[in-house]
């Protein structure tokens, strides 16, 4: 009986789906806030990506939301996992592959993520994509060698900084135009690593926020502890 | 470009199926990662590079380590599949028929096997 | 016969994935299946919204490539949908950090036998008894006496002792 109302349910589904894309007519969009957008970018924001310009010139506000979304979640899954307690037994190291993998990938991994997060509005990348990099080069090296305990304080603290330096921004353009989050500071010659204004301050910061805490909730599951039930 | 796409598809939709029908768990969280592989060289047909980058890093990364992590701390980081739940591509019938499942014991060692 | 152009594969790619991860996401008996089924029908959500604003003909919206004034695909969908996937990595993460806390408190992953188990702690702290209808069926009526040597002995309270329950 589930199988079967299930299947009504998803043909449903699908036939609304199916509607609303023949409708959309593939190819020609209306774009009625994109044109404006288009033609405007280059002078409001400065950037040369135009979809890092939106995410944090347009629409910074939504980009706040996010970060705290994230936070939430991070937060919400370390207080759910619980404490690990004092005499629980360690996971094995890892092989030798991953032992000598991890030596050579580390600094690779914070270089590429480094580079993507600081080049985000000249080509794609950003702060979201290079913050998970960087949570992914901390995270090779935890994996590597278990019983080496991530600081969880000083994870918390490098978040906690990065998260207020985006506020801060905001709230000084806020102070100084009337508009927060406004982009700020002169716009420099595009396609210049300097350029943008504000718009690599707030990108950098959002790497350093997404990185540190997907690294500690990364940690956070690994060192929960494999329960007995 | 067509032909490009068409196998691509063809990847993410029987990858997006053996999702649910694999048997293992492993198998069902690398077949999960190989459909948002899939779907960020989508993105790139369909000229989007930002969203590109995000869905690898994160859909085929992130996604994949958090998934790996959560079978090893649930002791079901083995190759046999998942004892006591039926598959769910059975029929009502054949699951009233089967035998009831055994209690599930702990994991016998923690978790910590490891080759 | 439908023609295969770029347009149906695609969209045929995002709604096909949308529908296997809510049939998988219905159907499942176990809960970390449920969590890879609604991972890859969030992919085909974003892919359906970025297929959304796709423009035949356009070069991706980078500036500096090509000459200015060439025509660009819509940017808008590809913000919200980088927002999208960063949050679905987030929900995912505490979906298996959840599931761990349940693992190692019923020691099962089984959505059958946890909904009978969570039934019965409900019933067994709120103090009344569990009322489903093989046990107490509404009526007046009564069940048959169970013969005393069986297996499934309801005790006072009604419900069956939990050594019991396969």
């Amino acid at each position: 009986m589930r199988n079967i109302a299930s299947l009504v349910f998803s043909v449903g589904l699908a036939f609304l789906l199916l509607v609303i894309a023949a409708q959309l007519g593939f190819g020609h969009t209306p774009m009625v806030v994109g044109t404006d957008i288009l033609a405007g970018a280059a002078q409001d924001v400065g950037a040369a990506n135009i979809v890092t310009a939106i995410v944090f010139g347009y629409r910074g506000f939504d980009t706040l939301g996010e970060i705290s979304i994230l936070f939430a979640a991070a937060t919400a899954a370390g207080l759910v996992l619980g404490h690990r307690r004092a005499g629980a037994a360690d996971d094995p190291r890892g092989g030798l592959i991953l032992g000598a993998g991890a030596e050579l990938l580390f600094p690779m991994l914070v270089l590429v993520g480094i580079y993507i997060v600081i080049h985000g509005h000249l080509t794609p990348g950003g702060g979201f994509q290079g913050g998970v990099v960087l949570a992914a080069a901390f995270f090779v090296a935890v994996i590597a060698e278990p019983s080496k305990r991530v600081n969880h304080a000083a994870i918390q603290v490098i978040e906690g900084l990065a998260g207020a330096a985006y506020i801060v921004i905001g709230i000084w353009a806020l102070v100084e135009d009337g508009s927060f989050l406004k982009p700020m500071l002169d716009h420099g010659v595009m396609g210049q690593l300097l350029s943008a204004g504000t718009m690599p301050l707030l990108s950098s910061a959002v790497g350093i926020k997404v990185g540190s805490e997907l690294a500690g909730l990364l940690a956070h599951i690994s060192e929960s502890e494999a329960g007995e039930p | 470009m067509v032909w490009i796409t068409l196998v691509i598809v063809l990847l993410v939709l029987v990858s997006s199926v053996a999702v649910l029908a694999l048997d293992s768990l492993i198998g069902a969280a690398v077949a999960s990662s190989v459909a948002s592989l899939g779907v960020s060289v989508l993105f790139v047909i369909v000229l989007a590079p930002d969203v590109a980058l995000t869905e690898a890093a994160v859909g085929a990364g992130l996604s994949g380590v958090v998934m790996a992590l959560g079978l090893r701390r649930l002791g079901l980081w083995r190759l046999e599949g998942d004892r006591g739940a039926a598959h769910p591509l059975t029929t009502t019938a054949e699951r009233l028929a089967a035998p009831k499942a055994p209690v599930e014991q702990g994991p016998t060692e923690g978790g910590n096997r490891h080759a | 016969m439908i023609p295969f152009s770029l347009e149906t594969i695609l969209y045929t790619c995002a709604i096909g994935m949308v529908v296997i991860g809510v049939f998988g996401l219905v159907l499942s008996n176990h809960l970390l299946r449920m969590v890879l089924a609604l991972s890859v029908a969030e992919a085909g959500g974003n892919l359906l919204v970025v297929l959304a604003g796709y423009r035949g003909g356009a070069i991706a919206p980078i500036i500096g490539y090509a000459a200015p004034g060439t025509l660009m695909v819509d940017p808008v969908p590809q913000a919200l949908v980088l927002t999208s996937i960063v949050i679905g990595v987030g929900v995912e993460a505490l979906a298996v950090a959840i599931l761990i806390r349940v693992y190692r408190a019923y020691g099962s992953l089984d959505l059958r036998l946890l909904v009978e188990r969570m039934q019965g702690d409900m019933a067994k702290a709120a103090g009344i008894p569990r009322t489903t209808s093989t046990h107490a069926p509404a009526g007046e009526r009564p069940l048959p006496p169970i013969p005393v040597g069986a297996r499934h002995q309801p005790d006072a309270v009604g419900h069956l002792a939990p050594e019991v329950q396969s």
